[in-house]
């Protein structure tokens, strides 16, 4: 019987309440912090604190890290919040995942090599760090942020992030594999 | 130290540092991010086999959820602007960054199967191939747009460029002349989705 309780600890939810409540957030993000659901200045924040750590002061001279300030903010510990987020869900639903290095859609495909699949996305996480900063924002900031904002920016990108990752797909899974 | 700091700033500085110390903001950071992460986990959006299904058109939840809370989020977001409550904080953008750029973030995503913020999610959640190679991945891509950034800036990134417009604003409209028809779109669409059996 679904009760209370029982709903934290399903696995999935409907889709649909999903978005209706990250939706919902969206509004309280504006309301109570001023500010859009983001997350991929982040890790170009994270990137520069550890330039910064390794070769010092005048990494803050880069323009670019002038311009997104490489300091603790709202959006890093926003991300931080996913992962604990993401983190509970997971282990009060019994889905929290051991030792899986290789996602079962790719092992179907390319086997079950652990290197291959992490030197793959080490590989994908490159372009897309770089392509998140290029645009000016991810799946989420561009995706859904801006898009509910309606933003002109934020609806081409949306739509040239899903062209350009279909095609990819198609390609890895169509042609290569 | 610090009062010697103080006195030499203006008053908007010191309320600006003063404000900067306040950490609330930080903490309701965290506390919308364990919301949002916990929401994504349970959506499956967490994983690499929902999210390449989806670019494979194979599994429609990514969508589904994306859509259901652009006109969710749009509907209360444009309420509050026309209440004065809140601002819209939107970005620029231009031809060079919105659709070259965001052609390389889609190559990316679909060879890592993650986006940046459903990674976190994938960290949470515990894959390992998320956080050994896709979170190293991104960050080091990050650092190499910075470091080309001065390259970029005057050029590419400038192609093309329209600024933080609306579609309302480009269209000339009220705002909830676009507003209504698209979420009355985004549902149709949704409904044609499920009826589709996607």
């Amino acid at each position: 019987m679904e009760t209370i309780t029982s709903v934290f600890t399903d696995t999935h939810w409907s889709p649909y309440a999903v978005g209706i409540g990250i939706g919902i957030l969206s509004w309280l993000s504006f309301l109570i912090s001023g500010k859009p659901i983001a997350t991929s200045t982040t890790f170009a924040r994270i990137g520069g604190m550890i330039e910064e750590a390794v070769t010092g002061e005048k990494t803050k001279q880069r323009p670019y890290y002038k311009k997104i300030k490489l300091k603790m903010n709202w959006q890093m510990m926003l991300v931080v919040g996913v992962v604990l987020g993401s983190f509970l869900s997971a282990i009060i639903s019994g889905d929290f995942q051991v030792g899986v290095w290789v996602p079962s859609l790719w092992a179907s495909a390319f086997g079950d090599s652990a290197v291959l699949r992490v030197l793959v996305a080490l590989a994908g996480g490159i372009i897309l760090g770089f392509g998140s900063r290029f645009a000016g924002g991810c799946t989420s900031g561009h995706g859904i942020s801006g898009t509910l904002q309606l933003a002109v920016s934020s609806w081409v990108s949306a739509i040239f992030f899903f062209v350009g990752g279909i095609i990819t797909a198609h390609i890895i899974y169509l042609i290569i594999a | 130290m610090e009062t010697k700091k103080q006195v030499s700033k203006t008053t908007l500085n010191a309320k600006e540092a003063l404000a900067e110390e306040d950490r609330r903001p930080l903490f309701f950071g965290l506390g919308f991010g364990i919301l949002f992460g916990f929401m994504l986990h349970k959506g499956g959006a967490t994983k690499y086999d929902v999210i390449v299904g989806q670019l494979l058109l194979t599994d429609f939840t990514v969508l589904k959820i994306m859509l259901s809370a652009v006109a969710t989020g749009m509907i209360g977001v444009y309420f509050m602007k026309s209440m004065g409550w809140i601002q819209l904080s939107l970005k620029k953008g231009s031809v060079g960054k919105n659709v070259l750029g965001a052609l390389i973030f889609g190559v990316g995503f679909a060879v890592l199967g993650y986006c940046p913020g459903t990674i976190a999610g994938a960290v949470g959640n515990g894959y390992l191939d998320a956080i050994v190679g896709g979170l190293s991945g991104i960050v080091l891509g990050t650092w190499i747009f910075a470091v080309m950034y001065p390259k970029l800036k005057g050029g590419i990134l400038k192609k093309g460029d329209f600024g933080d417009i609306t579609i309302p604003r480009l269209l000339k409209v009220n705002d909830w002349v676009v507003v209504v028809p698209a979420v009355a779109l985004i549902v149709l669409l949704l409904f044609w989705i499920e009826k589709a059996g996607l």
